[in-house]
């Protein structure tokens, strides 16, 4: 009985092309848009690490003055460096790095290459570990490294290929801002996203390129990158003598074992700003936060607002392309209200009745969400076309193909249950009489 | 036109006739928000920056070794850019407008007032008011003598001294009229933060800021009399010959000092262009929608119009039959399409104003102008009878004896 409706429902369909065409166009373009900024917000909203997420957290302590105080506001978004050293070395975690974002001049050794500057992140040694870094060559420095501030770097597998044509270059020496440095691991490619650990370097930038020692970065004032907020009389410090400014410019982040040692995390935290209080050094009364990745991107609406204004028009889109599509269909069904009660008339049940303008329908739909597919990779490679720095990450991935089907297949009934359940309601003697 | 006889035949096609007036609200909705939305951006990327827009050019370097003699270095430069045939104006400067990264203060009307009144940007640098081409509408732009080194402003900061920090400080007429409502904000003092008290000598009609969080606060800027030795630096000139001294420019930075890099060598046309690129994709993006949703709601207009055309084809006929002129039937068309747009058009004026709300609650936009309602209307009435025209003129040329035959 299938192949029999489903040969029915294609010779209804070639009868008016024209309508066919502008009902499979509709449902198309409404799949097409939706999937296009539904898949855009979805890589957006991603997770970035998501075997750690949990478990990674970013602590937030409040150092300023009573200056413009008010209560109940959140402490400043990163720590200063006193604070975030102390943090540091009191090891509470499992593992904790503190880091700054910054850009290096990179002198390459071939003559016939200009110098150039590539972003770079000053971090500690727990950083590779903590967030999953992928090697391809070696691995990163440790924390002796650190401590004596020794001219070492991580590279990226991009800049590998670029200065050291893709070899295994530990060992190698590169030079940055006229210092020698020695590469002593290679990464492989890496690209979290959001760019979570540093949100002021923007939030879907690529990750740097070069990564060194923060102890060297100071010892040598490699060059900054990110903001800088700062009270009292921090504001008239020339950038190299941060250390003892009161101004937040780092970012610190640990990992828990489980994210049940949270709460003994945050008590720590509270302790050690009541004490920081004792000393003197912080005025305001304790005010700390302690949140985990998904809960920082949260905080900071990392999602750009016009990427859900898109969603939504995109669903409004979808939603008027439906109707549309509905009521075209519904004309149709009752314009063969005739033919209907002749099969009504010959034994056929309405199930079948109804059966047979589904499968109609379904082939609508089914037609519609294929092309809605194309008209998906067509706008997703719109998308990659844009300026935006999340451009390039704009690609449909298993789980959105999965959506995309079940939105299609979910169209389509949607699109021909209302027509289908109507026409088959058909009373054949009325119809017959009429005839 | 009786139009009895057109709602009792719209009640015999109840669902069919309820979906096109669904489809031409949510299209009416859909679109007055759109079109709303589409005029704040463009009126956003048209936001003035005060500045001689087509004449500036932005070259930014950055030491690759130590750092030499940074005074001494940033003179030679100045010299060297000012010796260029065709640059009228230099000045080495820490952001430009529209740059993205930018300085900031907290500006209070007294140091003893717990929060800032507002928050500025800090535009520093020797003439940069004379570079960037800012119109002054009360008192005078900053002179040489006025200016102090950011090296010594930055020692008595920090020892809390006020000789050797910057005394006074030009202003735009928004910030001025947002600190003082209603009065002249010449000769008044204003604190950067609680430690650096400014006297305003110049007012300047617009200078926008490098960095906008609050388009309500884009034209908070000052200009702070520091002179500032950042590697950066502003360039003006005639339009036309932006491209020679462009060039000249950089060869003149590469002969004063090879070791840099530029990091940034363009003309202000394109950080402005840059700056709004997204504003730019997203209004195409909303054109497009619109268009889109027009001629999906026109078509489905057309179709459903030629399927009851085609289904009351005998009605057709024994109206002419008895004496219906072809202008009765199309004319009979045409009202049941205004009827059913109307109805719509009306749900959909609901519709649109709670969108709005929507938005206005996540999106921090402004409430809807009432203007855009009766517009999203005619809009809707003359696709609906554009659309409907079609199929009506076909319901015309039905001749009489149709209903003479049967089916």
């Amino acid at each position: 009985m299938f192949t029999y409706y489903l040969e029915l429902a294609l010779r209804s369909l070639r009868r008016n092309k024209v309508l066919t065409a502008l009902m499979v166009v509709a449902i198309a373009l409404g799949i097409g848009a939706c999937m296009t900024t539904l898949t855009v917000l979805h890589v957006l909203s991603g997770d970035p690490i998501p075997s750690k997420s949990a478990r990674l957290f970013y602590p937030q302590l409040d150092p300023q003055d009573m200056d413009g105080y008010r209560e109940g506001e959140e402490p400043p978004e990163q720590l200063t460096w006193v604070d975030g050293m102390n943090l540091l070395k009191a090891k509470r975690a499992r593992r904790q790095a503190l880091m700054t974002g910054g850009a290096v001049p990179v002198q390459p050794a071939q003559a016939d290459v200009e110098p150039f500057f590539s972003d770079s992140r000053y971090t500690t040694a727990d950083f590779f570990a903590m967030f999953d870094a992928p090697f391809l060559y070696g691995q990163g420095w440790n924390e002796a490294d650190d401590d004596s501030k020794a001219r070492v770097a991580v590279i990226t597998r991009k800049l590998n290929e670029k200065l050291f044509g893709g070899k295994d270059s530990r060992g190698q020496v590169v030079r940055l801002k006229d210092t020698p440095f020695r590469v002593v691991g290679v990464l492989d490619d890496w690209r979290p996203n959001p760019h979570f650990y540093d949100l002021n370097v923007g939030n879907y930038t690529e990750s740097e390129e070069v990564f060194v020692p923060l102890s060297t970065s100071r010892d040598l004032t490699l060059p900054r990158n990110g903001s800088t907020d700062c009270w009292g009389r921090g504001g008239g410090n020339d950038g190299d003598h941060m250390e003892n400014a009161t101004c937040v410019w780092m970012q610190f982040w640990v990992e828990l074992a489980s994210a049940a040692d949270a709460p003994a995390y945050k008590a720590f935290l509270e302790n050690y700003s009541r004490e920081q209080k004792t000393l003197g050094r912080f005025q305001r009364p304790v005010n700390v936060r302690l949140r985990n990745v998904m809960e920082w991107l949260d905080q900071e609406k990392v999602v750009p607002s016009d990427v859900r204004l898109q969603s939504w028009l995109a669903i409004g889109f979808l939603v008027v392309c439906l109707v549309n599509t509905v009521g075209l269909m519904l004309a149709k069904f009752l314009r063969r209200a005739g033919e209907l009660g002749v099969r009504r008339a010959l034994g056929a049940s309405k199930r079948e009745i109804f059966k047979q303008l589904l499968i109609e329908a379904g082939v609508v739909g089914l037609a519609g969400g294929v092309c809605g597919l194309v008209l998906a990779f067509l706008g997703l490679w719109l998308v990659r076309q844009q300026p935006a720095d999340y451009a390039s990450l704009a690609r449909l991935d298993l789980a959105m193909l999965g959506a995309t089907f079940a939105l299609a297949v979910g169209s389509s009934v949607a699109a021909g249950l209302l027509p289908a359940l109507r026409a088959c309601q058909v009373a054949p003697a009325l119809q017959l009489k009429s005839q | 036109m009786a139009i009895r006889p057109i709602l009792s035949t719209l009640r015999r096609h109840k669902t069919t006739a309820l979906l096109v007036v669904l489809e031409i609200a949510l299209t009416c909705a859909i679109v007055c928000n759109a079109v709303f939305l589409v005029s704040q951006r463009i009126e956003r990327i048209h936001m003035p920056s005060g500045v001689a827009e087509h004449e500036l050019i932005q070259v930014a370097l950055a030491e690759i070794g130590a750092k030499p003699d940074e005074h001494a270095r940033t003179l030679t430069d100045l010299a060297a850019l000012r010796a260029i045939p065709g640059v009228t104006e230099v000045a080495s400067v820490n952001q430009i407008p529209f740059g993205r990264s930018s300085n900031n203060s907290g500006i209070k009307l007294d140091p003893k007032q717990n929060k800032p009144t507002l928050n500025a940007t800090n535009y520093f640098g020797e003439n940069i008011g004379q570079t960037l081409g800012v119109q002054l509408v009360a008192g005078r732009l900053l002179q040489p003598e006025d200016y102090v080194s950011i090296k010594e402003a930055s020692k008595a900061f920090k020892e809390g001294k006020l000789e050797g920090l910057p005394r006074l400080v030009v202003i735009t007429e928004p910030m001025a009229q947002r600190l003082f409502p209603g009065q002249p904000a010449l000769g008044k003092t204003i604190w950067l933060g609680s430690e650096v008290p400014l006297q305003i000598v110049g007012v300047v009609k617009h200078l926008v800021r490098p960095s906008i969080w609050n388009d309500a606060e884009a034209q908070y800027s000052m200009m702070v009399p520091m002179q500032v030795e950042d590697n950066q630096y502003l360039i003006r000139t005639a339009p036309g010959e932006r491209e020679r001294v462009l060039a000249a420019a950089i060869a003149a930075m590469k002969k004063n000092n090879p070791h840099r890099i530029f990091w940034q060598k363009r003309t202000w046309d394109e950080v402005r262009q840059r700056f709004f690129d997204g504003d730019r994709s997203m209004t195409g993006l909303l054109i497009g929608v619109c268009v889109a949703l027009l001629v999906v709601t026109a078509l489905g207009i057309v179709g459903l119009g030629s399927f009851w055309v085609a289904q009351r084809r005998r009605q057709i006929g024994v109206r002419r039959a008895l004496g219906a002129t072809r202008g009765h039937i199309l004319r009979y068309f045409q009202t049941e399409n205004f009827l059913l747009a109307t109805i719509g058009i009306a749900l959909g004026m609901v519709l649109a104003y709670g969108i709005n709300l929507f938005l206005m609650v996540h999106y921090e936009l402004p409430r809807l102008p009432a203007v855009y309602f009766p517009i999203g209307a005619l809009a809707l009435w003359l696709i609906g009878q554009a659309a409907v025209l079609g199929p009506a003129m076909r319901a015309a040329a039905v001749p009489p004896v149709v209903a003479t035959r049967s089916v």
